[in-house]
Formats: structure tokens, C-alpha cells, sequence
């Protein structure tokens, strides 16, 4: 076991930190801190603007194949990037949804003339996508999607029709990623595709739901005959499955040492308040600031197993097993440690009719780390059937 | 950065696996748990010729193998896992820690070649008050010509009634906290100290009580310098932490084994309870438990590593073992507790080894101070040290 990053690592860690301070300045000074978790509406184009400054930097891609325009960074690299990035406060990433997941879908399984096609725009921070998996009736059980995926022989297209919900960003993105049935007879698993479609276009409406954050986020997407070109399914129909679980598998990864770094500077900013306002004497408050501390160095110290771990036959160890609920749970608790050190003044709002500052924000936010990208009842499920190898839950 | 085991890492951990699985079998335990010194003589002289486990990280030049902490914790997370009854903690995490961090060049020639050739040995440090930091040291020494007398009577001293060497600490007359603080290293055998084994709940780890009564005690026994011996205590104690952690780990995967085979056989209602989802969450949540668990003390062991060979990591070293002990000791209890209640009836008799899984936990988590205890170390370092950064350092 060795610790260290290497030479060639730490001047790699310079370089971002050197170009990170020259540029996330001026006018970009603003949005340093912001458009995180629960504040995906703050600085919108001023974050678009910043993914275009990002391009130029050479910082988008970086994970990616040199051969599609990315950087062919290592692991450590990576991980050295998304430290440093929330070190300087970079703000949230309008691009993440397209740069995490739709690209690293598209190298593993989609064609060469749709790599050409939809990689170049991600990489520039052009084009933002969207996730359309969940259901009215499809939530926890995602394989139970009802929208419709129809091939229009006639004029060689695919024309989808049906309804999905809590689409987070739908309203600024450029492209949806859309799971829907391709035969109309299967059920379950079976009879899916995986499809690629431009958001802009009359088939396709958008209506947004107000949050308990007041905000909105997240949209319901209603899909009336919308148009997908006969080349934007990546795999065959009725392959679907594998691509959206194969996607699944890019949201754990490298990332999740740079989110660490941004609970980091919210644990921070707790402790701070603790000792300005006197919470830090209380001996149960002390108790839970340093059950933070221990559970955020263990994050970071279980990431550094998982990210060590290889693990190249796509199959997850057991310390990339608990992370979701591990950290979703960390994080839930986080949000109401910083109420409960902040006191009575946790209720006072920076405004009418609903400006939440920021801890209050995590506060409520953090409420939805646990449901999405699978509920902490799911991640339990998951962990005592394929970890622990307990028999399956009936299905219905 | 590369966290995990190296190949030859992985072939101790599996070594003392396969040793202990058949070794240390329940058989086994149960017949050494209820002799008075603790452990099988027998046993114990094997592993010191056949296995050198006594001398794995105890330098070449002192007759040691020279291997690291890494290894060690390997080991000793095997032996948690198998309710090993031996003087190997005393022996190596206590005394061979304390000559190598705080024995004089003569002591160390003398003493660790002797411990490497499976001579036992202890630290005594603890009165009764229930503390486990300076202020636990209750003993007294006085000069007295040339050398010192020791007064005073230690309390839950591991293996203390059948070591053969002792390290034992004690303070100047008046003197309190880390002031005035020595240690020393005697052997057992010295006339006039007198020793009682201490019958505890957890059978498996052997406690006693040492009394000495103005006992004479020669110069060249004392280790660095008179009356600063705390900061040198402080560190060994912080490397036994890690490594009673280690053995918590290891106890607390084995009580979720034990109980995952025993819900996989059990039927109730025509169902193996393990299909039952109230069974299967507890069972996840101790999974998450254990292998954050395990990442808090493979990270605690690299830091040892590097402060016993004074590298800059070091300085962590009281950080990383409150953390890994903290967690550590609140998992083990919950699996072994919860892994009783999933046992049903069974659970609560003899006949089945949770019990002794859920007695060790108990006993670990007291020793060295429990969760609470390095929580509040942590918080102090957190809230009151370092005014800037968060950061926790001087955590003694
Ligand atoms: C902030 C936010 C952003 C989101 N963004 C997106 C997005 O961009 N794209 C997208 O496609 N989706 C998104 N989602 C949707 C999210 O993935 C779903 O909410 C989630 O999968 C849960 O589905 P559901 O809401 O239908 O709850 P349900 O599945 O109805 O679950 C309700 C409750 O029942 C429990 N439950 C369900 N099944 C089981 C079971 N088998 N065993 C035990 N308990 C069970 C759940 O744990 C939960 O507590 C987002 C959700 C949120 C909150």
C-alpha cells in the first residue's frame, strides 16, 4: 500500500491549481462555490459560459480516450483534478450529466458515427443532456418503463411517445438520453432501447416541479411522437438494459473524490459556525461535528480502496458496493447536524418569500440523496443480494 | 497511490487465514478462553518458530522479519477474526511497539531481539480511574540513588499476570497530566512485583493487575529521558490503537458472516429468513459498517508505517488511530449485537460463538478508549487546536 501521488502526479496537481487560480477569477469570480447540489438554478449561463472556458483550458474529457478529444488522464489524475477543482471552489458542472455520463456510454457502446457526432459538442460544454429514466410507474423499479419507441418505417426514424419525471436540468439541455420500449408486447428487462434525442423539437414538452427547495431542478418530460433519427439508439432495440445499467456503472467513480472536497468545505463551514457561535461546548454537539470528521476521512479513505481496486471486469468490489448508501447517509446527516449547530437561527431565511442560504439548502437538499440514483432501500437490497448473497426480492 | 495490498501483502493476510481458521477453530478457543494464562503455551511457541508472526515488523537489525504495519494489521485482522487467544497483542502491539519507539539503542538490542524469539511481554500504564490518556498514569517513581522505586498498582493490564517483560509508565510525586511521565522496561520475573489475572466477561483477552510496592528499579531500565515520557507513550498508544482496531475488524466481519450462513440454513414461515428484507437491510447496514471499517484501518496502518519510519504522514498518526478506533469499535459492537438478535434463541446460548464475538466487542471497545473517547479527542482537535484550517493535528 503506498499513499503518496508521485512526482510526475504532484506537478500535474500544480498545473491544474495554477490554471484553476488564473482563470476561476474576474468574471467568473461570482459563481465560485455555486451551482452545487441544491443550487443547480443560481448562474446559469455565467456556468455554461464557464464549461466553454473550461474547453479551452483542455479540462473537459479529461478521463476520456485522447482519440475522442479527451486527455487520457489517469485515474490519479483525475482524482487530482476533481480535488483540486472543488479546493478552488470551481462551481458546479452544467456539463456533468453529458461529460460522466452520456460520453463514457457512447465510448463503451455506441457507434463511431455517433461518437463523431454528439462527443465533440460535450467536450466544448456546447451541448448539456439530460437523464431520462425514471417513470410515474418506473421509479425504484426502472425496468418497469412504459414509453413507447415506435420505428416509423416510412420515413426511417423512431418516434417515442410516453412521459418521464424528476428529469433533472431537462429544461436547459440540448439532448435526452431516453429509455422506452421498443416492443411493445415485452415487459421487465426485455424489449428496451437506449436513445438519443434532441430536446428541441415539437414532440417534446417540458413542464417543471417546484422542489420542498422551492426551486426546481427537476422536470416532468412529456414525449408526444418525438423524433429520433434511425442512428441515435446506441445498441440494438431491445438491448436497452445492458446500456442504461453499463451507464449506471460511470456514475460511481473518479468524481467522487472531488465531491468529497466539496462536503468538505460544507463540514467546514459548520465547524466554523460551531465555534462562533458556542454550539462547539456542547458535549452531544461534539459528539456528532467529530462523527462527521471520522465519516468524511473514511469516505475518502474507502474511495482511495475503490479507485485502487482495478476491478476492470466491471464487477464492483465491496467497498464500491456501500458507497452510495454510505455517502448519501453521511451527507443526509450532515444537512441536519448544520441545523442543529446553527440553533434558532436555522429557521431565519436570507429572504422572502423562500431564499434559503446555503447550509439550509443542504439541509433539504440532502433529503434526496438518499432516493435518487437509487434508494437507500435499494442500495440495501442490492448489497445483501449480490454482496452478501441473499436470496432476490419477489417481483410482481 | 496504490491503497490496497501488494501480492505479497495479500499472502500473509491469506497465510494467517488459513492458519488461524484451523488453529484458532471455536474448538480451540474454547479451550484456551478458560485456562488461567489465556492462551495455548503450545500454540503460541509454534507460531513463534514456524510463523515469526511475533517478529513481522520488528526490525532486521533486531532480529526481526522487518515487514511494515500493513502487514501486521493483516495478521492481526485475522486473529480478531478468530478470537485468537494469545499474548501476541501484548506482546508485539505493546511491548515490541514501546521498545521501538521509545527503548535506547542497548534497550532495543537487548529486549526486541528477545520479543523476535517469542519472549512475551506487556505495558502496564493504566490505574483504576478508567482514563486512557496521561492522566490514566497513576504510579509513582521517586529518584533513589543511582535508580528509582515504583509505586503504585496497574489495572486491565493485557496479559499482564504471564508476560515476561514489562514496559510499564509512571509519574513524579504530585506531578499531573503529560508532565513528569517515565516509562521503563523490566522483566517480569523481578522480585517484589506482584501479579493477579483479573477474570473478565470476555474470556478470549486476558486482563491483570500489577502491584508494586516501592519496588527498586535500576537506572538503565528507564527509557529516554525522566519525566518526558508522555509524547513517546502517547505514540504507543496510538499504534496499539490501530492495532486493536484491526482486530475489530476482523471480529466484526466474521459476525456478519456467521450470521449470513445461519439466515441462509434457518427457515421460519416456509422461507429461509434470509429472504425476509427487515433481515436482509440489517445485514447491509452491517456490511457498510465493516468495510468502511476496514478502509479507516488499512489507512490508519499505512499512516503507522510512516511515523514509525519517521515519515512526513506521521504526524497523522493520532488522527488516523482515533478514527479508525472510533468507527471501529461502535461497528464491531453493532454487528456482534445485532448479529445475536439475528441468530433468534440460538443466539443467546453458549453453544453458538456469537456470543464470544459480541463479549470481544465489547471488551475492545472499552480498552484504549471508546467511540465516544476519540470522538471528543477528535473534537477538541477539530474545534479548539488549530484556529484555520480544520485540520487535526497535536490531537495528545
Ligand atoms: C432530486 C432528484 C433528482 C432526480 N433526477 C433524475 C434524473 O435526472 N433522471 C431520472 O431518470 N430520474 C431522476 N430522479 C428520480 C430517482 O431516480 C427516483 O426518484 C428514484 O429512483 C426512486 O423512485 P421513486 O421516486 O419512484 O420512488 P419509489 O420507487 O416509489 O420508492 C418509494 C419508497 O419505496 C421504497 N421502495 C421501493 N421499492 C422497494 C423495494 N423493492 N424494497 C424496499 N423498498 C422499496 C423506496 O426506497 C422509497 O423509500 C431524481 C430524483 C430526485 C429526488
Amino acid at each position: 500500500m503506498k499513499l503518496s501521488f508521485s512526482a510526475a502526479d504532484e506537478a500535474f496537481r500544480n498545473e491544474v491549481a495554477d490554471w484553476l487560480a488564473a482563470n476561476l477569477c474576474g468574471e467568473f469570480e461570482q459563481i465560485r462555490y455555486r451551482g452545487g447540489p441544491g443550487d443547480e438554478h443560481s448562474y446559469v449561463q455565467e456556468r455554461k459560459a464557464w464549461e466553454r472556458k473550461l474547453h479551452e483550458g483542455g479540462w473537459t474529457g479529461l478521463g476520456w480516450p485522447c482519440a475522442y478529444g479527451g486527455r487520457g488522464a489517469t485515474i490519479e489524475q483525475q482524482v487530482i483534478f476533481n480535488e483540486e477543482y472543488a479546493r478552488a471552489g470551481g462551481p458546479g458542472r452544467m456539463g456533468h450529466i453529458g461529460e460522466t455520463l452520456t460520453g463514457p456510454t457512447l465510448i463503451a457502446f455506441g457507434t463511431e458515427q455517433q461518437k463523431q457526432r454528439f462527443l465533440p459538442g460535450i467536450l466544448r460544454g456546447e451541448d448539456l443532456w439530460c437523464q431520462g429514466y425514471s417513470e410515474p410507474s418506473a421509479g425504484s423499479d426502472l425496468a418497469n418503463v412504459k414509453t413507447r419507441a415506435r420505428y416509423d418505417e416510412a420515413r426511417g426514424r423512431w418516434l417515442i411517445t410516453g412521459q418521464k419525471v424528476w428529469t433533472s436540468l431537462a429544461h436547459e439541455s440540448q439532448y435526452c438520453f431516453v429509455i422506452a420500449r421498443t416492443d411493445p408486447a415485452s415487459v421487465g428487462q426485455k424489449g428496451l432501447g437506449f436513445f438519443l434525442l434532441a430536446m428541441d423539437q415539437p414532440g417534446i414538452e417540458v413542464r417543471p416541479i417546484e422542489q420542498l427547495t422551492g426551486t426546481s431542478e427537476f422536470n416532468e418530460v412529456f414525449f408526444d411522437d418525438a423524433v429520433c433519427g434511425a442512428d441515435d439508439i446506441v445498441g440494438a432495440p431491445g438491448e436497452g438494459w445492458k446500456v442504461a445499467m453499463g451507464l449506471l456503472g460511470f456514475e460511481r467513480g473518479v468524481s467522487t473524490l472531488g465531491q468529497q472536497m466539496l462536503f468538505q468545505n460544507e463540514f467546514d463551514e459548520v465547524v466554523r459556525i460551531a465555534r462562533e457561535n458556542g454550539a462547539a461546548a456542547d458535549p452531544a454537539l461534539r459528539q456528532r461535528i467529530a462523527d462527521a470528521h471520522v465519516g468524511l476521512r473514511i469516505m475518502r479513505f474507502n474511495s482511495m480502496r475503490m479507485l485502487s481496486g482495478g476491478g476492470d471486469d466491471g464487477s464492483l468490489s465491496r467497498e464500491a458496493m456501500i458507497y452510495k448508501l454510505y455517502w448519501a447517509t453521511w451527507h443526509r446527516n450532515l444537512g441536519k447536524l448544520a441545523m442543529d449547530v446553527l440553533g434558532p437561527e436555522s429557521e431565519i431565511l436570507d429572504g422572502a418569500p423562500y431564499q434559503l442560504n446555503r447550509l439550509q439548502s443542504l439541509f433539504l437538499f440532502t433529503r434526496s440523496d438518499t432516493i435518487y440514483g437509487g434508494t437507500n432501500q435499494i442500495q440495501r437490497n442490492i448489497i445483501a443480494e449480490r454482496a452478501l448473497g441473499m436470496p432476490r426480492e419477489p417481483r410482481g | 497511490m496504490d491503497f490496497r495490498f501488494t501480492e505479497e501483502q495479500e499472502m500473509i493476510r491469506a497465510t494467517a487465514e488459513a492458519f488461524l481458521a484451523d488453529a484458532s477453530n471455536s474448538a480451540a478457543v474454547r479451550q484456551a478462553m478458560v485456562t488461567e494464562q489465556g492462551h495455548d503455551p503450545a500454540l503460541w511457541q509454534k507460531i513463534c518458530s514456524e510463523m515469526c508472526w511475533q517478529a513481522m515488523h520488528i526490525p532486521e537489525a533486531y532480529g526481526g522479519l522487518g515487514l511494515g504495519y500493513v502487514e501486521l494489521v493483516a495478521t492481526l485482522e485475522q486473529m480478531g477474526r478468530y478470537l485468537f487467544c494469545s499474548p501476541f497483542y501484548s506482546s508485539v502491539c505493546l511491548a515490541a511497539n514501546a521498545l521501538l519507539v521509545a527503548g535506547s539503542e542497548q534497550q532495543k538490542t537487548e529486549y526486541l531481539s528477545q520479543l523476535a524469539a517469542g519472549t512475551t511481554g506487556t505495558l502496564a500504564y493504566t490505574g483504576s480511574s478508567g482514563r486512557w490518556d496521561a492522566d490514566a498514569v497513576e504510579a509513582v517513581c521517586v529518584a533513589d540513588g543511582d535508580g528509582y522505586r515504583v509505586s503504585g498498582s496497574y489495572r486491565y493490564v493485557p496479559d499482564g499476570h504471564t508476560a515476561q517483560l514489562l514496559v510499564i509508565a509512571a509519574r513524579e510525586q504530585g506531578s499531573v497530566g503529560a508532565e513528569g511521565i517515565s516509562l521503563f522496561v523490566l522483566p517480569a520475573a523481578t522480585a517484589g512485583i506482584s501479579r493477579q489475572w483479573l477474570p473478565t466477561m470476555d474470556q478470549t483477552r486476558r486482563q491483570a493487575q500489577l502491584v508494586f510496592d516501592n519496588l527498586p528499579v535500576p537506572a538503565t531500565a528507564l527509557m529516554g529521558e525522566a519525566g518526558k515520557g508522555w509524547s513517546k507513550l502517547a505514540t504507543i498508544l496510538d499504534l496499539a490503537t490501530v492495532a486493536i482496531a484491526a482486530d475489530q475488524v476482523g471480529g466484526a466481519q466474521q459476525s456478519l458472516d456467521m450470521t449470513v450462513d445461519y439466515l441462509k440454513e434457518r427457515v421460519q414461515f416456509g422461507r429461509v429468513i434470509a429472504s425476509y428484507q427487515a433481515v436482509k437491510h440489517k445485514t447491509a447496514d452491517m456490511m457498510v459498517k465493516v468495510e468502511a471499517s476496514r478502509s479507516a484501518v488499512y489507512y490508519a496502518a499505512c499512516i503507522a508505517d510512516e511515523a514509525l519510519a519517521g515519515g512526513p504522514l506521521g504526524r497523522e498518526l493520532a488522527e488516523a488511530a482515533s478514527i479508525a478506533k472510533a468507527y471501529c469499535s461502535d461497528t464491531y459492537f453493532f454487528n456482534a449485537g445485532c448479529g445475536i438478535q439475528l441468530h433468534g434463541g440460538v443466539g443467546f446460548t453458549a453453544e453458538y460463538d456469537i456470543q464470544l464475538y459480541f463479549k470481544r466487542a465489547k471488551s475492545t471497545e472499552i480498552f484504549l478508549g471508546n467511540g465516544a473517547y476519540h470522538r471528543e479527542r477528535i473534537a477538541r482537535g477539530l474545534l479548539e487546536a488549530h484556529p484555520a484550517d480544520g485540520a487535526v493535528e497535536a490531537l495528545t
